[in-house]
């Protein structure tokens, strides 16, 4: 786990790499995260796994998130580990919303992490997140037949009213 | 030593007409005597006609039908792991002639919807339930698969009924074994209380076969295809 101040130095290097490439960073709960500009989120990538002395080689995860009321609304999350140092660094690209019917894109991180298929997959699955350069991108759990993002934080929940006492009278029963 | 074996003196009155069948210890001492091989001439016709139980077809059919049942081996969630526990020696689905789980649905007539049915695995569910021959049977196991349970989200069927014909359903969540034990036994007392087996007639659905009368059956919707083909034009 790179400490707070070995945090900052990876920003401050990255920022050297590519001018602009490091939003923000935090540090909590024991956790290092580095936000980055999804743009340049391959350079970054690239860079950790590679450059001798960090040496990320392991996408441990890759998910999305939705924080709808936040500005850049969406957030793809790469875990990586160094298992040398057991040393974890989070990537978090940081996905505006581009509106109407468009879907936000991001680069695939498939030719740096092969295990990146099957999540990006996932993750085009439930927000709709496109990952440019992928060379499957199709939904993986829900039915290739489904319209909708269903993670999204403004997709409908689903499911039917259960009627109970309290709102019988306002949810239609199939018996009447 | 010898044993001495002689027709019963009870017998002495079948020379004039016959018994009235309230005489049970007549009837008692001519079974003794049937099992021993020597009933024989008119007194072996008396006995069958007094112990023969005069019935019609159909009930015999269903009665066997409700006490040799072929339950599917099909688990779908959790509930999946109570009903692998009937047919355990604690709870021994035996007594009630439903332990020989089949692994094909061709050999099945119950299926046992064990846990949440997504709309994933809904048309998986709905086909291994037609290649079952009648006469079939479904029980809807827990609150998953009879209303959705818990899970009502975007993922999972409403209610397996939504699909296909359920018969029983058993709440709990998961229902214990003696629960859907419960079950069965209502099944069966329903299997031999009704002498229509096939489940179109059960549930008054003639005409509702959707094989072979619509060829898009199976199809994505037209929405669906632009959606995807939108989504797929944006990966450049």
């Amino acid at each position: 786990m790179p400490d707070a101040p070995g945090l900052e130095l990876i920003s401050q290097e990255l920022d050297g790499v590519r001018a602009g490439s490091v939003l923000g960073t935090y540090h909590e709960h024991g956790q290092a995260c580095l936000i980055v500009d999804p743009e340049a989120i391959l350079d970054v990538l690239r860079w950790l796994r590679d450059t001798p002395g960090q040496e990320y080689r392991f996408l441990a995860s890759l998910h999305g998130v939705d924080y709808l009321p936040a500005a850049p609304r969406f957030g793809v999350h790469y875990e990586l580990l160094n298992m040398d140092r057991v040393e974890r660094l989070r990537v978090r690209a940081a996905l505006g919303d581009p509106g109407g019917d468009s879907l936000p894109q991001i680069d695939s991180a498939v030719e740096l992490f092969p295990t990146a298929d099957f999540q990006e997959r996932e993750v085009y699955d439930f927000f709709g997140i496109v990952f440019r350069g992928h060379p499957d991108l199709r939904r993986i759990l829900m039915p290739e037949t489904y319209v909708g993002w269903p993670q999204r934080r403004d997709f409908p929940m689903g499911g039917e009213p259960v009627v109970f006492t309290y709102n019988e009278r306002e949810v239609p029963r199939w018996f009447e | 030593m010898e044993v001495k074996r002689e027709k019963l003196r009870a017998l002495a009155p079948l020379e004039g007409p016959p018994p009235a069948p309230s005489d049970l210890r007549v009837r008692q001492l001519r079974a003794r005597d049937l099992l021993r091989g020597d009933l024989e001439g008119p007194e072996l016709e008396a006995h069958i006609a007094d112990s023969m139980l005069t019935t019609n077809l159909d009930r015999v059919l269903n009665w066997g039908r409700a006490n040799s049942m072929f339950p599917l081996t099909f688990g779908l969630a959790c509930c999946a792991i109570e009903m692998m526990s009937i047919v355990s020696p604690r709870y021994d689905i035996a007594r009630f002639g439903a332990e020989n789980m089949r692994a094909s649905p061709r050999q099945a007539d119950m299926i046992i919807l064990s846990g949440r049915v997504s709309i994933k695995m809904a048309p998986v569910v709905r086909r291994i339930y037609d290649q079952m021959l009648e006469p079939k049977w479904a029980i809807s196991m827990g609150a998953c698969s009879s209303s959705g349970g818990m899970f009502a989200n975007y993922a999972v069927v409403q209610g397996a009924d939504k699909f296909m014909p359920v018969d029983i359903h058993v709440p709990g969540c998961p229902p214990r074994p003696e629960a859907l034990i419960y079950g069965f036994n209502k099944l069966q007392r329903m299997i031999l209380g009704n002498p229509d087996p096939g489940w179109r007639r059960r549930y008054n659905a003639d005409g509702t076969e959707e094989w072979a009368r619509d060829e898009t059956i199976g199809a994505p919707s037209a929405e669906a295809l632009e959606a995807y083909s939108a989504a797929r034009e944006r990966l450049g």
